[in-house]
């Protein structure tokens, strides 16, 4: 097994790569006239503009005094200067250090369980004959009807009876059933030769070790995807971190901030330097990553909504 | 060359094949174990956290089970005919759908026409990926609290703006007149780079011969975008639609943060009424009901959608 193996890794299925190929024909071809080109990178420009402008307006009023952020006749450059007294503030006093804690924290759980959980599910279903098989995978495909937010109600209910209203694990375990995610796996899985296992089976390898040393490797960018796709959902969640936890302490970032919303009140610029604090570590990822997450979010997406 | 390759592959060939087959059939009865114990750690989150919330969901709209778990006795179809009858039910679930609407049609038409424009092919690429699909990665407290500071009647950027041309700007989030059409352009700036990007792949997807055949017709830019990329945007169009319509449906996050649902009601969508009833009214029994009301228009859209694939794969 081990001479057949080199030649086939290339043969895995790398299902995105298509649209990144396309990408540098498709910028060739739809060459139109000069005067279309330019009439489009004008429109482009100013629309692109309008998507940034509420970020920049953030920004800006971030590093203004809370005087000039409130000042009647709205200046977009103060006359005093910028200042980060408002960083300074809310990252001494407030607990957005701790939210962004617990937000990686959960987040970061959320993930692993999933992508692990997800994984040895999609492997049993695509691979593996079992009595019942099509009627789970028929189940699992029809749940992703059931919209997760109709269940906050039972849900809470059932956190109550588990003693886990405000805990970790009571953010963490419900976020953990991804039957989109099983399918999508199952799915490449699918596409995986059979002939590498099977040699694999003949020298006498047990499932889980080819599942863990011949099917996850090959299967490291449709795992990639789903791990982004998984991380960013949970990072981002609002409604149930929102029911379930009521400890600052515990809050993660989206739901710590709405707290502060009604707190502060009219202190501008210290919402402005909190909401950028929150927004900065998926941006500052997302520049380093921006290909993988685009790839990802494009493929997992689809079923993930 | 043929004698070293041959003598790579042995292992494969050489065992007798009623070994094999007795291999086969001891491993299918380990198999039908195995696929349950390689399911059941997903299978037990599943069951717990799905299943049973949708059942347990739905036996709760049937009783009057409140916040501290008292008074779980069985009231019949109580909680159903009461929020049949209940206008907050039928104000909130005529919100969504106007919420629906009005944020699905430019969800689907401006992120088409943005990815066509990206699709030509301008310098730049990175960065009109980087200004239409970076909202979408943001928390939506932070969007709420972006677009709170935008809205601010005094204080905002667009009152600023339509002051320097004498207009005066409404008190956007507080108006019941611009409240909704507020929340709408915010959601749009913020979830329209899922749809940009959809649409990008499946612009990259249409292959070349078609547009070198037009071109060979003597077809016009504009007419190649009518004859080709239109029909060939199809699928993608239905997919985009539907997928909005289950997220705008299901809307809760800005609105609760940006208005509150009011001014007086305007634009609560069911879940933020489906919250209220459960988490500050603490009438669990009667919100599940509003829950289930509410499932099943998502259920009908869905099924709409089913149908509507599965004709387009037959006649395909």
């Amino acid at each position: 097994m081990s001479a057949a193996n080199p030649t086939t890794v290339t043969l895995t299925p790398v299902v995105p790569r298509a649209a990144v190929t396309a990408r540098t024909a498709s910028s060739k071809r739809r060459r139109g006239p000069a005067p279309a080109r330019i009439a489009a990178f004008v429109i482009l420009a100013v629309l692109a503009t309008a998507w940034l402008v509420p970020v920049l307006w953030a920004v800006l009023t971030s590093f203004k005094t809370e005087a000039e952020a409130a000042a009647m006749p709205v200046t977009i450059v103060p006359d005093g200067g910028f200042t980060v007294a408002a960083y300074v503030k809310v990252l001494s006093e407030g607990l957005v250090p701790r939210w962004a804690w617990n937000s990686f924290i959960t987040s970061a759980a959320v993930t692993l369980i999933t992508v692990t959980i997800s994984a040895l599910a999609g492997y049993a279903l695509s691979r593996l004959r079992f009595a019942g098989r099509t009627m789970l995978i028929t189940l699992i495909v029809a749940s992703i009807m059931i919209p997760g937010q109709i269940l906050i109600v039972p849900l809470f209910h059932l956190m109550l009876n588990l003693n886990m209203v405000d805990t970790y694990w009571g953010i963490i375990l419900p976020q953990v059933v991804a039957a989109p995610m099983v399918f999508i796996l199952k799915k490449f899985f699918d596409q995986i030769p059979f002939e590498l296992e099977e040699a694999a089976l003949m020298d006498g390898a047990s499932r889980f070790r080819i599942l863990r040393s011949i099917v996850l490797p090959l299967s490291k960018p449709i795992l990639g995807a789903v791990s982004i796709f998984v991380f960013i959902g949970a990072w981002n969640n609002f409604l149930w971190p929102f029911i379930v936890v009521n400890d600052s302490n515990l809050m993660t970032l989206p739901t710590g901030l709405q707290t502060v919303i009604s707190a502060y009140g009219i202190q501008y610029a210290q919402n402005m330097a909190q909401a950028v604090l929150a927004a900065l570590p998926l941006i500052i990822v997302f520049m380093f990553f921006q290909r993988q997450i685009i790839k990802g979010i494009a493929t997992t997406g689809i079923a993930g909504t | 060359m043929t004698t070293a390759d041959g003598l790579a592959a042995p292992p494969r060939g050489v065992r007798p094949a009623d070994h094999l087959s007795v291999g086969r059939s001891r491993r299918r009865r380990a198999d039908n174990l195995r696929g349950w114990l390689y399911c059941a750690p997903f299978l037990l989150a599943f069951g717990l956290f799905l299943i049973w919330p949708t059942f347990y969901g739905l036996w709760m709209s049937f009783t009057g089970t409140s916040l501290a778990g008292t008074n779980t006795q069985f009231v019949g179809l109580d909680n159903w005919t009461e929020a049949l009858g209940d206008p907050q039910v039928w104000s909130s679930l005529v919100n969504t759908a106007w919420f629906t609407l009005l944020s699905t049609i430019p969800l689907v038409l401006v992120a088409m026409f943005l990815a066509v424009l990206v699709n030509i092919g301008l310098p730049g690429q990175w960065f009109w990926r980087l200004s239409f699909f970076m909202p979408f990665l943001l928390a939506s407290t932070v969007v709420s609290q972006f677009w709170n500071w935008m809205y601010n009647p005094q204080l905002g950027l667009i009152n600023t703006f339509l002051g320097w041309f004498g207009i005066t700007g409404p008190a956007w989030l507080q108006d019941p007149n611009t409240a909704m059409i507020a929340v709408v352009i915010t959601t749009v700036w913020w979830t329209i780079g899922f749809n940009f990007l959809l649409y990008l792949a499946a612009l990259q997807n249409i292959p070349d011969q078609l547009y070198e055949a037009a071109s060979l017709d003597g077809a016009g830019g504009w007419r190649k975008f009518l004859s080709i990329t239109l029909p060939q945007l199809a699928p993608t169009t239905v997919l985009v639609l539907v997928l909005q319509m289950l997220a705008s449906l299901k809307v809760f996050d800005q609105i609760y943060q940006m208005t509150g649902g009011g001014p007086g009601g305007t634009t609560r969508p069911v879940l933020l009424y489906i919250y209220e009833v459960g988490f500050t009214g603490y009438r669990l029994g009667y919100a599940s009901a509003i829950s289930y009301i509410f499932f099943f228009m998502i259920i009908i859209v869905s099924i709409a959608y089913m149908v509507i694939a599965s004709r387009r794969s037959v006649k395909a």
